[in-house]
């Protein structure tokens, strides 16, 4: 599939339309949705609704936006009128959204035209795709192996050319990951910098929506769509869109990157191997390298493990079989709740909404919660005074390439640890990326991650255009 | 350091989320999110008197809007997709018991 920036251009020029772009998304969809499971729900109407709405515009000469006719995937726990949204849940099962989430609105204004819903684990809760109540995503690369997670549909959406973009949201890695895997670029942005509003809450204080795609232009180019201030959310941070595209030959001439020990400590020699290239290939580019050692944050898993199933306990509440979703009857209310709250929760939601209820309950909130919000603290001074070292950061993304169906399914703790790399930029509420670099075991892709502070957005796609460069990937 | 998981615990924690767990997932929950915990023990053990605690990443501020009136949700809208509507409300099985 082109580039959605190719796509945007030709759209514009009248070389194609809206309608025909939309149209071949539509047969790539149908080709291997079945084998893949990558979308829950294929919203062939409304996406055809939106192509010719973007070509009537074209042909009456009124503007269009950068992203004109390009196909996008949605994670299905982006809420979008009247089109079915389950966050991979079985408690959400027929429910129609009655609004926008702030980013469906945003890209519809740029012109793009949203395809459906991606597969996800059960509330974003999962590392895999293995935790959604519809089956697991397979990776287009290798079928017998995972996407990542938790946005993994909407990675293998891009990967397998069904669209050349897609949304997902990263609350401890859940875009940088599945892209790793994927063999694509994520991103998960300054917490703030794109509205939550119609994101379906996981951990309110770490999820923030971002962009799949095949290059990092595309990636920039979709991410100045959907960032800006939002009145709608109250953490949404008050300045307009960053300027990204612009960046993007910006280059890495004169910068300081840190490689950080604890960012790629442990992780398989083929990963290992591509982290130490990529470093080679930004000091070629004329950026200097420290070596860094930032002890706190391998504290970040266990204060992860604790702050956002604490969160999650408490946004899960609303399931409650009153307002929307499943009701189980009962005789009362109370069992009503919980027969309604047992059946629709799969085993990986139930296990983090007890592990927030008892890190939350008296007698251990002060051990556990009370300590985890220390700790946050601590990783937030340590990435300031690494990032006085130096300007950027560099590890890996995930500790192996994908792995195989099943896997870690039995050992919550291993799936954990496919996230040590990318939790800690979430405590912290700063941006990082993940970047194709080279290929591991059975050729499958590695990615590697670039950190950098709140709002170096710009500074992180321009070091991620030299890596793209130097992979031979434009 | 905190003693480690129980299975009453377990149950406890699970009747107050709302839940309710078979004998089998009570012992598989147990033992797993024994093993979380036993992980978290790395900063339960900490000593961070000192510390202030962060439960926000740049710190939130009150945030307020014009107080303005704005359009909403028709009432229609929000009570269809309920799983009982009735007289525009939502409508919920029995709350109380019967009267002494």
């Amino acid at each position: 599939m082109r580039s959605a920036a190719a796509i945007a251009n030709d759209v514009k020029s009248g070389a194609t339309s809206a309608e025909a772009e939309t149209r071949i998304s539509l047969e790539a969809i149908r080709a291997h949705n079945d084998k893949l499971n990558v979308f829950l729900f294929v919203d062939e109407v409304g996406a055809l609704e939106a192509a010719r709405r973007v070509d009537e515009r074209l042909s009456a000469g009124d503007a269009v936006g950068p992203l004109a006719g390009v196909p996008v995937a949605l994670k299905d726990n982006m809420c979008q009128r009247g089109v079915p949204t389950t966050a991979g849940s079985r408690i959400l099962e027929g429910w129609l959204p009655p609004y926008n989430a702030t980013v469906i609105d945003r890209v519809l204004a740029a012109g793009a035209v949203p395809m459906g819903k991606t597969n996800m684990d059960e509330f974003a809760m999962g590392s895999s795709t293995e935790t959604s109540a519809y089956g697991p995503t397979r990776n287009p690369l290798d079928p017998s192996r995972v996407p990542g997670g938790s946005s993994g549909g909407s990675a293998a959406a891009v990967a397998d050319d069904m669209t050349p973009i897609s949304l997902g949201s990263d609350t401890g890695g859940s875009i940088r990951q599945p892209a790793a895997l994927c063999g694509l670029v994520g991103v998960k942005p300054t917490y703030g910098l794109v509205s939550r509003y119609g994101l379906i809450a996981f951990a309110s204080s770490l999820d923030q929506i971002g962009p799949f795609a095949k290059n990092v232009t595309d990636a920039a180019l979709l991410l100045e769509v959907i960032s800006g201030h939002d009145p709608m959310d109250s953490t949404s941070l008050p300045e307009p869109s960053p300027s990204l595209v612009d960046h993007l030959d910006d280059g890495v001439a004169g910068k300081k990157i840190g490689l950080v020990r604890e960012l790629y400590e442990g992780a398989d020699d083929d990963v290992i191997a591509s982290v130490h290239r990529a470093v080679e290939a930004l000091r070629d580019a004329g950026a200097t390298i420290v070596e860094l050692s930032i002890p706190e944050l391998r504290l970040g898993l266990s204060a992860y493990y604790l702050i956002a199933p604490a969160e999650a306990s408490s946004n899960l509440a609303r399931y409650d079989g009153v307002r929307y979703g499943l009701r189980v009857n009962a005789d009362d209310v109370a069992a009503m709740n919980e027969a309604t709250r047992t059946a629709g929760f799969g085993a990986e939601v139930k296990r983090r909404i007890m592990l927030g209820t008892y890190a939350l309950s008296a007698g251990y909130y002060d051990a556990y919660y009370g300590q985890a919000l220390k700790v946050r603290t601590q990783m937030i001074d340590a990435f300031r005074r690494a990032y006085q070292e130096a300007d950027l950061l560099i590890g890996a993304t995930a500790p192996s390439v994908a792995f195989k169906f099943g896997a870690k399914t039995d050992n919550p703790l291993a799936m954990y640890l496919s996230d040590v790399y990318t939790i800690p930029t979430n405590l912290a509420g700063d941006p990082a990326m993940s970047v194709p670099f080279g290929t591991g075991e059975g050729g499958l892709p590695v990615g590697v991650q670039l950190l950098g502070p709140g709002r170096s957005e710009a500074q992180l796609f321009a070091a991620s255009r030299v890596l793209e460069v130097a992979d031979g990937r434009s | 350091m905190s003693p480690p998981l129980r299975r009453e615990d377990v149950a406890k924690v699970a009747n107050l989320a709302r839940l309710s767990l078979t004998d089998s997932e009570l012992n598989q929950f147990t033992e797993q999110l024994g093993q979380i915990l036993e992980h978290a023990n790395d900063i339960a053990a900490l000593n961070l008197e000192n510390v202030i605690p962060t439960a926000h990443p740049f710190g939130l501020i009150n945030v307020v809007r014009e107080d303005v009136l704005r359009e909403s949700l028709s009432r229609a809208a929000v009570l269809d997709m309920a799983p009982d509507a009735q007289d525009g409300r939502f409508a919920v099985p029995r709350i109380m018991g019967e009267a002494p």
